[in-house]
């Protein structure tokens, strides 16, 4: 279903992979309609769930459906890395998953178009959002999440203040780990521990490209998305609601089709855990209210940006 | 009729809010006269043109095209002016404006503002030796050298440009009796210092000269008008906010009350999207007419804030998009912190103790091999920071420093030594926030009092003296910025109020004003024999400073049995 005719020469475009998430959907798209994204690229992986058939009567979505390994497709980033260059040139570009939810200084009040009008005013080609694991209060199972519904709602907590970060010599990249994943799936592990650090809004050019995921871009300015001199540079956070009751299933079924990450050793790592009673939450973990609250906790800078 | 103020406004996009504002201005008998950039399509330009075409006193002005920093700016706000100044005969004060501009008070507020001061120029004009605004380095060059190249289309050439005149010391004359002065390019003059600008024999000279300048627009009128105002307020009386790379802040819906309050007759630069901005500003009848000065300070401080938090940052803040380079950070750690290293050897309750003494949060060994050893016996602490050993040394100075961010607001005390992950002694000696006691050879009391066999302890005791000598030469190196005080365990027993009294009133907290309590000291009876025999096989250890065999015994009897009072 390719609807890219519509597209205007100054819409704000989404990219996003995904399979057997349509229980995510409805929100998903209903929050980035309001952000103010103008037109979503969806790659089907093969969902067999009805996603396929609820994203194809999208009026503001293109749709591709592939039968082919996320795995072969370095998870997904080949798909959209074609997409992106036929389609997005020139355009401002999110590229997230259905589990994560674009935050960034002023969203209650401003929308994406603010952000990006102002960062293209500021000569700012790229804008970091580091992944912030959500996760609710009490076994992950406790609350089950119906369609439509705001996850961050169950999944409400979040760790404040347990991250570590490098450099990344070969692509300039900072490599951020932490969170509760760290914390709990990779206490005795803690270098496997999934990057965190993201760069998902892109004033897009034919000439890139997402090296990993959208942990980082090619060319390397792209990843310069922090200050080495002591400012603080704007970002945003990614809030991530991949911990709710629909987890458990989907590690199982990810660890089965090893189509994910170093040998899914996330996944491995998670589904020893998930048996005994997964509890993410801890005393110290903090409960999400707004994007200045993360902004105080140092999650997350205005930048410049007033 | 025709009111005694008029706007010249400079546009080049956004032209649909352009048009909402020169027809409020119009409204209230204001006449405008518009410049649209000559790089405009000449088809959106008469589109703009017609759709104003039924407000008699809008005219549009001779179109030139406007790059920043260069004279087309200036070229366009000249032939505005003089159609202003020919066209309407009432006019008094020409007011300059963008297309980004919104007036927040009544129209007839500024009127009456100017109005009551018939003979004032508003306009912003310093000079430069004074002003430390400029962005690129350019401040007096900008008057002394050409510049044919655009700074945003050919930086290059512009670099080379400046570098070439630079290296050659090329530079040019200023005409006769001209004092170079700058400011905001937002002015309000009077007919008469405007015509004087405007009509003078020498103008081709001044132009010509002003061609070649680069920003003229910050620095034609502001330089001229001081040849022939006699009275210049110099100040905008648009607000307009800089940032740190001399671009225009912008406003946004959420600044609504802030720029309410400011009381400022026009803002820059508002967003176009801001509709609740331009609904609320636009269509706002006044009651009564306000004759308050203008007050921008809250957005001053608020913006000069965000500068601040770009340029510096927050101390001690390390995320992803602050990861500033070793030793340019502004702040290793967010706050001052306290390492001992030997008191809580010597001293039985040294850990309770300060934080009675204090307040203070009192760690035991947060780098201790185990694991980590937070306060209380806790397995986490704020911001969910890991007792994990594991977790902590595949990062000890994230660690360290995220729980200092942490736990802003409350004084971290943790202790430290030879046995612990060294790591991290480098990245304290460094931090000004540390502030480091030792009591060198401490490690030894544990080794004395324990029920190990004493070649074990000896070669133990061979490997923390290392340790721990390596760990003082960092702390004693020109490279350290810590406060660090370090006493021989024989130095600290003989007299150990002194120093306990000065470590507290480091700390600082309020609630103690003279030490009355000591900690109580472990028993040391036998400890110099202790040493004694270490020597006897051949393990030297020096870090205690000289401790006479048979002294362990006396002040360590009498030091901690009973409380010890301070005169």
């Amino acid at each position: 279903m390719d609807r890219t005719g519509q597209i205007r020469p100054d819409d704000i475009l989404l990219f996003c992979t995904q399979r057997n998430e349509k229980i995510r959907l409805a929100y998903f798209l209903e929050y980035y309609r309001k952000q103010g994204v103008n037109h979503f690229f969806f790659v089907d992986n093969d969902s067999d769930d009805g996603a396929l058939e609820c994203l194809r009567d999208q009026p503001d979505v293109s749709l591709w459906h592939t039968r082919a390994s996320y795995r072969r497709s370095r998870f997904g980033v080949d798909w959209l890395n074609w997409l992106q260059r036929k389609h997005a040139h020139g355009h401002w570009v999110l590229t997230v998953d259905p589990d994560e939810f674009l935050v960034y200084p002023f969203c209650d009040t401003r929308p994406l178009r603010a952000l990006t009008d102002w960062l293209d005013a500021s000569s700012i080609k790229s804008f970091s959002a580091m992944l912030l694991d959500m996760y609710p209060k009490g076994r992950l199972d406790a609350q089950p999440y119906q369609s439509g519904e705001d996850p961050i709602e169950i999944a409400s907590w979040f760790d404040s203040g347990n991250y570590t970060m490098a450099r990344n010599k070969a692509f300039s990249n900072l490599w951020i780990q932490g969170g509760p994943r760290a914390r709990v799936f990779f206490a005795d592990a803690p270098a496997k521990a999934p990057a965190l650090n993201k760069v998902p809004l892109v004033k897009w050019d034919r000439k890139y490209v997402y090296a990993s995921s959208t942990h980082m871009l090619l060319p390397r300015g792209l990843n310069q998305v922090y200050d080495e001199w002591g400012g603080e540079k704007a970002s945003g956070v990614l809030l991530h609601a991949k911990f709710i009751d629909t987890f458990g299933a989907k590690a199982a079924e990810e660890l089965e089709r090893g189509q994910h990450y170093a040998g899914s050793v996330e996944y491995k790592a998670y589904a020893e855990r998930v048996r005994d009673n997964p509890q993410l939450w801890c005393k110290w973990s903090e409960k999400y209210i707004n994007w200045r609250q993360l902004e105080i906790l140092g999650l997350m800078s205005k930048g410049n940006w007033a | 009729m025709t009111a005694s103020l008029g706007v010249v406004m400079l546009v080049h996009n956004a032209l649909g809010r352009a048009e909402q504002v020169a027809r409020h201005w119009a409204a209230a008998d204001v006449p405008v006269v518009i410049h649209v950039d000559g790089k405009v399509p000449a088809k959106t330009f008469d589109g703009f043109r017609a759709a104003l075409a039924d407000v008699p006193n809008v005219l549009f002005s001779n179109r030139f095209s406007c790059e920043w920093g260069a004279w087309g700016l200036v070229a366009a706000a000249q032939a505005a002016s003089e159609l202003m100044l020919s066209r309407f005969a009432e006019v008094r004060h020409v007011y300059l404006a963008s297309g980004s501009c919104l007036p927040l008070r009544p129209v007839q507020e500024l009127i009456e503002y100017l109005a009551d001061r018939p003979r004032t120029d508003f306009i912003e004009s310093a000079t430069t030796a004074d002003v430390p605004w400029t962005v690129g380095g350019l401040d007096e060059e900008r008057f002394t050298m050409r510049f044919p190249f655009s700074w945003k289309r050919q930086r290059y050439l512009f670099d080379m440009a400046v570098k070439l005149q630079r290296g050659l010391r090329l530079t040019r004359r200023m005409p006769k009796g001209l004092v170079p002065h700058m400011g905001s390019q937002w002015w309000c003059l009077t007919r008469q210092t405007l015509s004087a600008i405007l009509q003078d024999p020498r103008r081709r000279t001044y132009d010509r000269y002003f061609r070649h300048v680069w920003i003229p627009d910050e620095s034609y009128f502001q330089t001229l008008a001081r040849l022939y105002s006699t009275n210049i307020e110099s100040r905008s009386l648009t607000l307009s906010k800089f940032d740190f790379q001399g671009k225009p802040h912008i406003f946004y819906d959420d600044h609504l009350q802030l720029l309410r309050r400011s009381d400022c007759f026009v803002a820059r630069k508002i967003w176009p999207h801001a509709n609740r901005l331009y609904e609320v500003f636009l269509t706002g009848a006044a009651d009564a007419l306000n004759k308050t000065e203008p007050n921008p300070g809250k957005i001053d401080r608020i913006f000069a804030k965000a500068v601040e938090r770009r340029t510096r940052g927050r101390a001690g803040l390390y995320m992803q998009s602050r990861f500033p380079n070793e030793d340019w950070e502004n702040g290793v750690t967010a706050a001052e912190y306290s390492m001992f290293q030997g008191f809580a050897e010597l001293f039985e309750n040294f850990e309770p103790w300060v934080h009675s003494m204090t307040g203070a949060r009192v760690h035991g060994h947060l780098f201790a091999p185990d694991r980590v050893h937070f306060a209380d016996g806790q397995t986490a602490l704020n911001g969910a920071l890991s007792d994990s050993a594991l977790q902590r040394d595949y990062n000890p100075k994230a660690f360290l420093t995220n729980l200092i961010w942490n736990t802003r607001g409350e004084r971290q005390c943790f202790q430290f030594g030879p046995l612990d992950n060294q790591d991290i002694n480098w990245r304290i000696a460094k931090d000004p926030n540390a502030q480091i006691s030792v009591i060198t050879g401490a490690w030894a009391v544990p080794l004395f009092r324990s029920n190990m066999d004493f070649a074990d302890i000896r070669r133990i005791a061979a490997t923390l003296q290392k340790i721990e000598s390596e760990h003082m030469d960092i702390l004693r190196s020109p490279f350290s910025k810590a406060r660090v005080r370090i006493w021989s365990m024989a130095e600290f027993i003989e007299a150990p109020m002194e120093p306990l009294q000065g470590i507290l009133d480091e700390i600082g907290q309020a609630r103690i004003r003279r030490l009355s309590e000591a900690p109580k000291m472990v028993d040391l009876n036998g400890f110099g024999q202790f040493l004694q025999n270490l020597k006897n096989q051949g393990m030297h250890p020096y870090l205690m400073g000289d401790f006479p065999i048979e002294r362990g015994s006396t002040s360590g009897a009498d030091l901690p049995r009973k409380p010890y009072l301070v005169k």
